[in-house]
């Protein structure tokens, strides 16, 4: 069974949709060093960086924007280890 | 109540009124831009309280329609013929997504070559589109027809959109005095749309006209299905309580003297009034001859059809259109649902005259059995 | 600076490409717009990696009909919202630059010309990346794609990128303006204007494609920062025909900076490097950057 005409009532439930398990590269984020551009935030296609800084994991695609922005080197990308 | 003396166009203009759809989007093209007209005029002088979107094209027509209509409010448009043809890639959006609103059509030929006159190519080539389509014989008929179609369109079993096919010209500019129901009496039978499926409200957001991969996308097509399937039983409910309300009996289909006919024209629109006449003038000679009119073409009222030819021994399907190299759609249809002795008539393309000799020499063909399963009726001789 | 919201309008878990500059584009305008507002899409990345039924990215309300028709099925959810009185709930239409410039021009210029109140956002990447990076009437000169290949007898595309935002300007509508997602500060006060303009507006959005342009990931915002630096794509507004320049470079890079990182533009040898970098020169003169 579809909804009538397939519509979606649900709204914003990609988050069912973990892309993290995406990701090859993990950034990590030194809140110490951090002096709150927000470049991440901003710049982030996942919307998975919140206004204090966490980064979501579930979703992070691992694709290296928030730290190739970061202008004060405080996101690292580290490789994936596999399980 | 009044009765005015008025064109099929005024006709479908006025059930628009009736019917107070919100949004207008509409494009004009020949036979149906006096209906275009009319509305702008209505909006113009506030007998509709509704916005009339000036389109570019019949594209930007039914896109703004199914825009509208997905946002949750009562919609009308209406085309011909090559307007048709646009539209088509969105006339498939708009019933896949559910979007019930009211299309009326004058039908008109198809290029090449170009012509404007009457035939029903336009609306068959739109068959399988999943819009329900009711044929029409007379103006007032157009009118209440229109009214139906979105009772009938708005049904929570159904929510598909219906397509009212008029013939260009002969329906769309030729005058019959019509009896205008009161706006009371309507507003009864067809109260306000109010959707539950599908609007577009930030106080409860929703998303439609989404992407379905193979796990999903049959079942919304076979949904559609039912829905049509649905409509069977609807449109004829919805005809009872038009006839309760307004006096005028409608259905699926109508018998004209078949009870006891041995050999039946089919036919859909106009076209009927005039197999009436004669099929009364071949009664009067003592032939056993009666028309099953479709006003229901799809759904397609396979039940319905056979009440009705259960006992005759001979069907004359008679089309204004064809697909080449195969006959008409209406004589396909039957011929895959009916199981009866089934011949094919093309006739009146591009408005070519279905004169009173065209409709007799069907009969007699008919009669004494064709040499092929489709006859080309009223060609010119080499 | 430009305001983080508490929750995202365009949630994750959608299915773009890692670093995809579609999604920022989308992001940052509505969460610019707000909650009060319907968003109408074309087909292409942003509908399909959006809407997989039964998952919806999308926190407000979303519709999607066909691929050259955003304009039109704007213009009929705009008469809808407003017939209904619904006159704060803004109308933004997002379409891709194919979506926009090529098959829905017809549709997005009725819209535009019928003073329809709503926001149209061209994301533009260049080509149609939905299908495969082929090129589109916004393809800029000498990009390699896979409809308009480098090869022996060429050098990718042979004409310059059509100029949509003047298209737009022509229309007399009360404002056009171009962006990049690497400017958001810019953008969202873009978004912003548009939203407040009684009528319709129009923004013409510069969106690297990771995919398409072939660089990395982490460089998307990179590529549009040097676009805007080499005045490759200049930011301005015309804001009721009055045009005005919205940021200007402190010094304009040469092109090939803009250029090189790209796989679309590799292939291309000096003469032509210099050839589209005068075609660039000559358009900074024209707009006065």
């Amino acid at each position: 069974m579809v909804n009538i005409g397939c519509v979606i009532k649900t709204p914003g439930n990609t988050k069912n949709n973990k892309t993290g398990s995406w990701r090859t590269f993990k950034p990590i984020l030194d809140k110490e060093s951090c002096i709150d551009c927000d470049n991440c935030i901003l710049f982030c296609p996942d919307s998975c960086i919140n206004k204090q800084h966490d980064i979501d994991y579930d979703y992070c695609k691992g694709c290296g924007i928030c730290a190739y922005e970061c202008p004060s080197d405080s996101i690292e990308m580290i490789q994936e280890e596999s399980d | 109540m009044v009765k005015e003396v008025m064109t099929s166009n005024k006709a479908v203009a006025e059930a628009v009124r009736l019917a107070k759809p919100q949004v207008i989007p509409v494009y004009p093209i020949t036979p149906q831009t006096t209906i275009s007209e009319y509305l702008a005029q209505y909006v113009a002088d506030e007998k509709i309280d509704a916005k009339y979107v000036k389109v570019e094209s019949e594209h930007s027509a039914i896109s703004a329609a199914v825009g509208a209509s997905g946002a949750g409010v009562r919609v009308f448009t209406a085309t011909s013929s090559q307007g048709l043809m646009l539209m088509h890639e969105i006339l498939y959006a708009a019933a896949g997504m559910r979007t019930p609103f009211v299309l009326a059509d004058a039908n008109r030929a198809i290029s090449a070559p170009l012509n404007i006159w009457n035939d029903q190519q336009d609306s068959i080539a739109q068959k399988d589109a999943g819009w329900l389509q009711i044929y029409v014989e007379d103006a007032q008929e157009a009118l209440d027809t229109t009214l139906m179609a979105y009772k009938v369109s708005e049904n929570p079993d159904i929510l598909l959109p219906s397509m009212v096919c008029l013939d260009g010209f002969i329906l769309t500019h030729t005058v019959e005095p019509v009896e205008i129901p009161d706006q009371e009496i309507v507003d009864e039978f067809l109260p306000p749309y109010v959707p539950e499926h599908a609007y577009l409200d930030p106080k409860d957001p929703m998303s439609i006209g989404n992407f379905a991969d193979p796990e999903y996308y049959m079942e919304a097509r076979h949904d559609m299905d039912v829905a049509m399937n649905n409509a069977l039983d609807v449109i004829q409910k919805t005809c009872d309580e038009f006839a309760e309300k307004f006096g005028r009996k409608y259905g699926l289909v109508e018998g004209y003297k078949t009870d006891d006919a041995e050999i039946i024209y089919v036919a859909m629109g106009s076209l009927c009034s005039s197999i009436r006449v004669i099929v009364d003038e071949l009664r009067a000679k003592g032939e056993k001859v009666g028309l099953l009119k479709i006003r229901s073409y799809r759904p397609f009222p396979v039940d319905a059809i056979n009440e009705i030819v259960k006992d005759c021994s001979k069907i004359a399907v008679v089309d204004k259109n064809f697909a080449i190299g195969m006959g008409g759609a209406l004589y396909g249809d039957m011929k895959l649902k009916i199981d009866k002795e089934i011949y094919g008539f093309i006739t009146g393309l591009g408005g070519r005259d279905i004169t009173p000799e065209a409709l007799n020499e069907i009969y007699e063909i008919t009669k004494n059995g064709p040499e092929n399963d489709v006859t080309w009726i009223g060609l010119k001789e080499e | 600076m430009v305001d983080i919201p508490d929750k995202n309008l365009l949630a994750p878990g959608h299915r773009g490409c890692a670093g995809c500059g579609a999604s920022i584009a989308v992001k940052l305008a509505l969460n610019a717009l707000g909650e009060n507002t319907v968003a109408v899409s074309a087909t292409g990345c942003l509908e399909v990696m959006t809407t997989p039924y039964p998952e919806t990215a999308w926190e407000i309300p979303f519709i999607h009909v066909a691929f050259e028709n955003s304009g039109a099925v704007a213009s009929g959810v705009e008469s809808a919202l407003r017939i209904q009185g619904k006159d704060d709930v803004n109308v933004v239409a997002f379409g891709g630059d194919g979506g926009t410039v090529d098959i829905g021009l017809q549709s997005l210029s009725g819209a535009m010309e019928r003073g329809h109140n709503m926001t149209y956002i061209c994301y533009d990447n260049e080509a149609y990346m939905n299908t495969g990076i082929q090129r589109s009437g916004a393809t800029p000169f000498g990009a390699s794609t896979t409809t308009s290949p480098s090869g022996v007898a060429s050098f990718g595309e042979d004409k310059p990128k059509k100029n949509m935002p003047m298209i737009m300007a022509a229309h007399g509508i009360p404002y056009v303006a171009t962006a990049s997602i690497a400017y958001p500060e810019d953008y969202v006060n873009k978004v912003k204007k548009a939203a407040e303009t009684k009528g319709p507006a129009y923004i013409h959005l510069h969106q690297p494609c990771t995919t398409g342009w072939g660089f990395p990931s982490e460089r998307t915002i990179e590529m549009g920062r040097l676009a805007v630096e080499t005045g490759s794509w200049i930011l301005y507004e015309i804001v009721d025909g009055k045009f005005e320049i919205t940021y200007r470079p402190e010094e304009r890079k040469p092109v090939k900076e803009y250029l090189a990182p790209q796989k679309r533009f590799r292939h291309l040898d000096d003469e032509l490097i210099e050839k589209i970098q005068k075609y660039v020169d000559a358009e900074c003169k024209e707009l006065g950057l």
